[in-house]
């Protein structure tokens, strides 16, 4: 088991040192722009540029300017500098995080409470009128692009620019820790629109692996045995939640890479954010560690989905 | 119209009355099970026999009311210790279910939730019907466990059942099934999927519990094998009805329907001559959308006549062996002499042609 989660986080990172190689590689081949043109301001002097670039490193090989980022990450978990605020890349992350976290643990919940109960509902009472209705609406759901449902509820619910106003509108996210119900009210809507789609995602998955499981032998076995139908439909639930779970697992780990529409259409400052201004202003320093931040994210909810497995499921083994 | 053969006397445990039991769906409905009537004592065994498809499993789920969900049009009557169990409400039938009836499948590894230990699925059979604390439980799941033969049974009593064999699967479904020390137990292909020798120790140990319980066992199997070492009493059931019932001993020795011989002639056995053929029974069995016409078994009966395609066979008496009845459309004394022959090692074929049914005996 130990062995087993060593090895994965071993893999792990080296998988994160090729994401952080092509990032690396890919920003300097595309046509983006020289960060130091860019940086030196309006007609600059070439000399300036040549000043710039020397403060920033770029005119070393790109092998040594690898070398360097990586020495920085690993011996001082240092991201690098913005090239721009010249703030430092981990403060900016660590001042993002809050808010991309907020939004997606927030939308999870949401969307899990939500996906389940009417999956399982509708597996139950297949083909009948809430089943029809709330897959109808699912398909719906699926359907709608993120930023459109945000716009749409913009427009309908936003308390400033809304036809009822209810909750607060865009760019109305405050932290955690500097007004509690503030936070809560302002990330209404933006975890409504983020848990839309997945929670009829979910609701559809669990309708059909809840049916499926709901006419194994063991359930029937439950039944002779005169349990309660209650206890039956749980032990059908308890088997059907597996494959649910693991993309749960994995879906998470993409939202805390930053949820960029979400972010976006409701101006939340989250890693998201952060990720989609660099890329349009070429702050190759922030791209480089908002990317390898989602990518350990991705990494480390697949060790976390399959170890919790490994628990959910006696017959899955480590090796 | 009795079914059972050679009962003893006093009421019967449980006792069948012209069920019927119907599927409606797209492609038309289908008559699972067809009119059947049967009766076990406690402390007998009766064993239904007959291919998948005659409608032997759906019959007895409809007993514990486990074909009610799936839509079935159930009517007759199944009375158990004088309640009617077709009309009984879902709770009601829900106490019944697992306490005084209980039943175990074909398939262990399936029919056991995969991601419970098996102490715990043995311990909500115990709690769904006793007041009784989960340490008390877990007691009466390890001592259940003993019963039926596992090894160091307070440490596998935390196992799951794919850390267990073919064979402790189905001994823990036995446990399972005797938590509440029912009075009838339905055993459903018990043994079909286990290896033979293990066979043997499942049929053994059923019949030990038996003994020792005083329940009654309704046993379903395709395997005469089976029933030949079991059962007191057996039913033959084809396309939804029973065509042929009668004691075992009675079946093995004069059975008098065509069925029940193609039964008896397509099994091996070890004493008989090794050169006597085997003659499987051809076809396959029969639509229970649209069934044949006359006798359901007319298509693939070997010695029928023209009429048996209109006529419809009633289970009727055999001479005066009591509790032996057939639903057979042939003369007795042509299914004697056809019998006769088949038992001397003629294949169908022959038989026919020395008795001629058609001709006047």
């Amino acid at each position: 088991m130990i062995r087993y989660v060593i090895r994965r986080l071993l893999w792990g990172v080296a998988l994160l040192i090729i994401v952080a190689a092509v990032t690396f590689v890919l920003f300097r081949v595309l046509p983006t722009g020289n960060p130091a043109v860019l940086r030196a301001g309006r007609d600059p002097q070439p000399r300036l540029i040549k000043e710039i670039e020397a403060v920033l490193g770029l005119n070393k090989p790109l092998i040594v300017q690898f070398w360097d980022y990586m020495k920085e990450v690993f011996l001082h978990f240092n991201l690098g500098y913005s090239y721009y605020s010249s703030e430092s890349v981990r403060s900016l992350i660590a001042e993002r995080l809050p808010a991309t976290l907020s939004l997606t643990i927030g939308a999870a919940v949401l969307w899990i409470v939500a996906g389940l109960s009417v999956g399982i509902v509708s597996a139950l009472r297949r083909h009948s009128a809430s089943d029809r209705v709330a897959m109808g609406t699912s398909l719906v759901l699926i359907s709608a692009p993120e930023f459109w449902l945000g716009l749409i509820f913009l427009y309908l619910f936003a308390s400033d620019i809304g036809k009822f106003k209810i909750f607060p509108g865009a760019g109305s996210y405050v932290g955690l820790t500097s007004d509690p119900w503030k936070w809560f009210t302002s990330l209404i809507m933006p975890w409504i629109v983020l848990a839309a789609g997945s929670a009829a995602v979910y609701a559809r998955l669990m309708r059909g692996s809840l049916s499926e499981t709901m006419r194994e032998d063991y359930i029937r076995t439950a039944r002779a045995k005169g349990l309660p139908e209650r206890d039956v439909v749980r032990q059908g639930v308890r088997a059907a939640i597996n494959p649910i779970f693991t993309l749960l697992g994995l879906e998470i780990g993409i939202l805390l890479g930053g949820a960029v529409l979400v972010e976006t259409v409701f101006n939340i400052p989250g890693i998201g954010r952060l990720n989609y201004h660099a890329i349009r202003s070429s702050d190759f320093p922030v791209v480089q560690g908002t990317v390898l931040l989602a990518a350990m994210f991705i990494i480390l909810a697949n060790i976390v989905v399959d170890i919790v497995y490994a628990y959910l499921d006696p017959r899955v083994r480590f090796s | 119209m009795n079914a059972a053969a050679s009962s003893p006397p006093g009421e019967p445990l449980l006792r069948v009355e012209d069920l019927r039991v119907e599927f409606p769906t797209e492609d038309g409905v289908v008559h699972a099970v067809d009119g059947i009537t049967y009766q076990v004592h406690s402390g007998r065994t009766l064993g239904i026999v007959g291919e998948s498809g005659s409608g032997k499993t759906v019959s007895s789920l409809t007993t514990l009311g486990l074909t009610r969900r799936q839509g079935a049009r159930i009517s007759g009557r199944i009375l158990f210790e004088g309640q009617d169990l077709v009309t009984l409400p879902e709770d009601e039938l829900r106490a019944i279910r697992g306490d005084d009836i209980a039943m175990i499948f074909q398939d262990p590894l399936s029919s056991l939730h995969p991601l419970y230990t098996v102490g715990r699925q043995l311990t909500e059979a115990v709690r769904a019907h006793r007041d009784v604390s989960r340490a008390q439980a877990r007691e009466r799941a390890i001592e259940l466990l003993g019963l039926v033969g596992i090894p160091d049974p307070a440490r596998r009593v935390d196992e799951y059942p794919h850390e267990f064999s073919g064979g402790m699967r189905q001994r823990a479904m036995i446990a399972m099934a005797l938590a509440n020390e029912p009075k009838l137990l339905i055993a459903d292909e018990p043994t079909t999927a286990l290896d033979v020798t293990v066979q043997a120790q499942i049929l053994a140990l059923m019949e030990r519990l038996q003994r020792e319980l005083g329940m009654a066992i309704v046993i379903i199997t395709h395997d005469l094998g089976v029933v030949a070492e079991m059962a007191d009493d057996i039913a033959v059931m084809y396309a939804g009805r029973i065509v042929e019932t009668a004691s075992a001993a009675r079946v093995f020795a004069a059975p008098e329907h065509p069925y029940t011989w193609g039964l008896l002639k397509s099994i091996p056995t070890l004493y008989g001559p090794r050169e006597e053929d085997l003659f499987p029974i051809p076809g396959t069995p029969p639509s229970l959308i649209s069934p044949p016409s006359g006798c359901h078994f007319h298509p693939r009966c070997p010695y029928v006549q023209p009429d048996h395609t209109r006529i419809d066979p009633q289970l009727q008496p055999v001479g005066d062996e009591p509790g032996h009845h057939v639903a057979c459309l042939l003369e007795p004394d042509v299914r004697r002499r056809l019998w006769e022959q088949l038992g001397a090692g003629r294949t169908p074929e022959e038989a026919l042609a020395e008795v001629s049914p058609g001709a006047p005996a």
